[in-house]
């Protein structure tokens, strides 16, 4: 950390000299305090990182428990704690705070901006955030333990048939939802404001373009899931009835309100990845974006469309047939603009240069298996098909694939592409191959079997299982354990890299094109501080 | 287990997988019993098949360019990047292979809905962690429970062949016949999924999901709870026996009867005295098979979650004998102490009160006949 702060911190001293007192103070408090989008953006990473680990730890509980059937290890109790809270650190303190941070980071960089432009709210977005997941860790230590309802938390298992440490669940996720509210205004309002001079809507970078719409879709449906935990927390303790029938109310009508939030969602944590990919891919192909254009407008209706879909998580809960068709035809449609955007990536490297680089690789690993997960997602779109599917390991296949090998890989491609940029440092080739090479034998043993006992008929989110699938899981808690291993390799290049290295060039790699190439590696505190020209 | 162990040594060192093991693992969804769950079964195929030559082409055309279109290899890159009908192309095609897909998709849902015309209708009720049968045509009904042993889940026993996919009393339907089910819960959602039917639907509490099967082969077909429901939400299994329909009137018939004659033989037992041995006895069984699952099986319950009833006040002040009995008969309303009166019979419950009343150090003394849970019966109804 030392070695950035002192370098950022010449930098800046040679860029502008005029700023001089805009020098953050040393150690904690430059962190507490900091207004800064790099320091913040760092914080998000790190933060994600650590909980990106934490709940890998839960995983690995998971897994092992699965190893054998039979309970070995944890009770069912703590079992369905472990699923709960690996869930919800992971799509709230991996997932989202890393795009976060690279938004924080990156964004400011690309438009030609000196900072992110709400930088006091940047920070106490940033600021809530460990407190919200130091809130819900803890519940996991209080008497009856932490939330075991899913992270789905459906009603009324999540309200009458709760523990108290529900109340807890409620707050946290509130704090995440503000902080993820603030985080979205401040990338739209730099976005909107900041841009350099000529920088129009159509000559912004791909990651811009899919951060400003995941930005929209945050604010529309954060206040959804607001919205359903307090309805949650006002049935379990204030005697309202929205999801208990005896009072007038609907269970369904929680997975309607939660599902209007979590299939936005479920696009919030990949519409920056597509965006990450689209930067990648041309780089080390050495050649321009295929179809630019269509890759926007592709962002837009796939955002427009995640409004349209949230009941195919439903189609068992005993919706009217003409629900069904709707919600089943609309999913389908979903397979258009995203097939455009793979056909995209696969036509830019076309007659390309092409260099395999570890961001490349993971980016070439993300577009195949991201593919395997959206295949996985057009099956499921089938109705009558999802009977069969809904609720086994087929689905936990599919939206690992997604996550996992989607989300993440990008997180890491990006990790890996713009850490020379971050640190002044190139990070280490072989070790980067050798992660990426046991992430991606590890991640495939981990989830593609799951596929098969999924379809002969394993539910998910059970401690322990009949006989026939047990070999299955043995194999694929192995492939987990392999991969959980796999990732201390990446916290081994990241340190390696922050504290030393190759030097960096501004322009890092031979291919790279846009803004953030322009700037120092590492980039002066205030990346611009006179608008660049923009042609 | 060392048979298990062998297998799985063998899929560690990646070795072929032989046709032995393969039999035993089950790769892809069932065809199942039903003409419906033929239709999924197909209708799973097509889609697959489609993907992968989907995936064929793309990833074809991807691991082309990286074996061919190579920096190492000299070429310079091309400059192109766009291209209108290209692009056209490409939204166009899987715009048609979806509507030829969503054709044969709404057919076989439009069918799966179809529960009219039903010979026999069945109410299923889900509760936290245990099925019920009703028929409504016939005066049968009970609940279906998990018929594993604990001793085999903990790994004390071997593990028998349907491992926690085996009840003490399946459900039993005729074949040849349209059968209708309809869905309910007693407290949180569980859903009804039978893979040979092609059938998974929530159990919603407070509302009537339904659903139908029509199967022709006689057999037994297992499946599981699809939601998440609880603690012991893995351990909730469904057990479908199907029967020619001589076989199941004559099924029925027969356990008509039996429910009539237990409950006749109730009402003669309510002058009856138990003994305690008979009683503790009785009541341990009952008390291991509905009360443990959440009080465990010393009576120590899960803090926070479920309450102790070792050394509590219900269990051992004498005052509260009577709010015992109410608990237990009539549930405990916002938590997850079921209803036991319809559940089982007043000797059952006696038992096991007096169980509770004298286990695990509470020793009260107090020995509690059939008649006792009558009368608080009655006394509900004035």
């Amino acid at each position: 950390m030392s070695t950035i702060s002192t370098d950022t911190h010449q930098h800046a001293g040679q860029h502008d000299a005029d700023h001089g007192h805009h020098h953050p103070p040393a150690g904690f408090k430059r962190w507490f305090y900091t207004t800064n989008h790099k320091d913040i953006g760092t914080l998000y990473l790190l933060f994600a990182l650590t909980m990106f680990f934490i709940g890998g730890l839960m995983a690995m509980v998971i897994r092992a428990e699965l190893f054998q059937p039979g309970l070995q290890l944890v009770q069912p109790d703590f079992f369905n704690q472990m699923t709960t809270v690996h869930g919800l650190i992971m799509v709230f303190g991996a997932v989202m705070p890393a795009f976060t941070g690279l938004a924080n980071w990156l964004i400011p960089m690309m438009i030609g901006a000196p900072d992110m432009a709400l930088p006091r709210m940047n920070n106490w977005s940033f600021w809530i955030l460990p407190f919200a997941f130091a809130i819900l860790l803890m519940s996991l230590f209080m008497e009856g333990g932490g939330p075991g309802f899913g992270w789905t938390f459906y009603a009324p298992l999540s309200t009458k048939y709760s523990g108290d440490s529900t109340a807890l669940f409620v707050f946290s996720v509130h704090i995440m939802g503000i902080s993820s509210i603030m985080g979205a205004i401040n990338v739209i309002v730099t976005i909107f404001n900041l841009r350099a001079p000529g920088m129009t809507w159509m000559k912004m970078p791909l990651f811009v373009w899919t951060w400003l719409i995941t930005a929209f879709l945050l604010i529309a449906v954060m206040p959804v899931l607001a919205g359903t935990v307090t309805m949650v927390l006002t049935d379990k303790y204030f005697g309202t009835s929205f999801f208990d029938a005896a009072g007038g109310g609907d269970p369904v009508l929680f997975q309607h309100i939660f599902w209007f939030f979590g299939h936005p969602e479920v696009y919030i944590m990949i519409l920056p990845a597509f965006g990450i990919v689209s930067s990648i891919v041309p780089t080390f192909a050495r050649k321009p974006l295929f179809g630019y254009a269509s890759m926007v407008y592709a962002t837009s209706s796939i955002a427009l469309l995640s409004f349209l879909v949230w009941a195919h998580h439903m189609f068992t809960t005993g919706m009217p047939v003409f629900a069904e068709l709707f919600f089943m035809y609309c999913t389908m449609l979903i397979a258009v603009p995203t097939g455009v955007k793979v056909f995209n990536w696969v036509a830019t490297m076309w007659r390309g240069a092409l260099t395999f680089e570890v961001p490349m690789m993971f980016a070439i690993a993300f577009i195949v298996l991201f593919t395997i997960g959206g295949f996985s997602g057009l099956m499921l779109a089938i109705t009558p098909a999802d009977f069969q599917y809904h609720d086994t390991y087929f689905v936990v296949a599919h939206f690992h694939y997604v996550l996992v090998t989607g989300a993440i890989f990008s997180i890491i491609a990006a990790a890996y592409y713009w850490l020379p940029k971050w640190t002044g440092h190139m990070y280490d080739e072989t070790l980067g191959q050798w992660h990426f090479w046991c992430s991606l034998i590890s991640v495939n043993l981990l989830f593609f079997p799951m596929h098969f006992v999924g379809l002969a008929g394993m539910p998910r989110r059970i401690p322990d299982y009949a006989l026939q699938f047990a070999d299955f899981n043995a194999l694929i808690s192995i492939g987990g354990f392999a991969f959980g291993l796999s990732q201390l390799l990446f916290l081994w290049v990241v340190v390696k890299c922050i504290n030393g290295g190759k030097p960096a060039t501004n322009q890092v790699w031979e291919g790279a094109e846009g803004l953030e190439w322009q700037l120092t590696s590492p980039p002066p505190y205030h990346s611009f501080t006179t608008p660049p020209d923009v042609k | 287990m060392a048979n298990t162990m062998y297998h799985r040594c063998s899929l560690l060192a990646l070795l072929c997988v032989d046709s032995a093991i393969a039999a035993e693992m089950p790769l892809n969804m069932t065809r199942g019993v039903t003409e419906i769950s033929q239709k999924v079964y197909d209708l799973h195929m097509t889609i697959f098949y489609i993907c992968c030559v989907i995936g064929l082409v793309v990833f074809g055309a991807m691991f082309w360019s990286i074996l061919h279109h190579r920096k190492a290899k000299g070429v310079q890159p091309a400059q192109f990047h766009e291209s209108t009908k290209v692009e056209l192309l490409w939204t166009a095609i899987p715009v048609v292979i979806l509507v030829l897909m969503a054709i044969p998709a709404t057919r076989t849902l439009i069918a799966m809905e179809d529960t009219s015309k039903s010979e026999v209708t069945v109410l299923v009720t889900g509760s936290q962690w245990k099925w019920h049968y009703k028929y409504l045509e016939y005066p049968v009904e009970y609940y279906s429970l998990l018929a594993t042993p604990a001793k085999q889940i903990q790994n004390k026993l071997r593990k028998n062949e349907n491992y926690l996919l085996e009840v003490d009393r399946p459900l039993v339907i005729p074949t040849g016949k349209k059968v209708r089910f309809l869905m309910t819960s007693d407290d949180v959602i569980h859903s009804w999924w039978v893979p040979a039917f092609a059938v998974k639907k929530d159990a919603n509490p407070g509302f009537i999901n339904e659903a139908w099967t029509q199967v022709d082969q006689p057999g037994t077909y297992r499946g599981q709870c699809a939601e998440l429901c609880g603690k012991d939400h893995g351990f909730m299994p469904i057990v479908v026996v199907a029967k020619t329909p001589e076989d199941f009137d004559s099924w029925i018939r027969a356990e008509g009867e039996r429910l009539a004659k237990l409950k006749a033989a109730e009402q003669e037992l309510l002058s009856m005295q138990m003994s305690m041995t008979d009683a503790m006895a009785m009541g341990e069984k009952v008390y291991q098979g509905y009360c443990a699952a959440c009080h465990q099986p010393t009576g120590t319950g899960l803090p926070g979650v479920f309450p102790a009833l070792k050394g509590s006040k219900m269990a051992t002040d004498p005052g509260q004998k009577s709010a015992h009995i109410q608990i237990v008969l009539n549930g405990k309303a916002g938590t997850a102490m079921q209803a036991f009166g319809k559940q089982l019979s007043l000797q059952e419950i006696a038992a096991v009160i007096t169980y509770e009343r004298n286990a695990w150090d509470n020793n009260t003394g107090d020995l509690v006949q059939a008649a006792d849970i009558q009368a608080a019966k009655n006394g509900q109804k004035e």
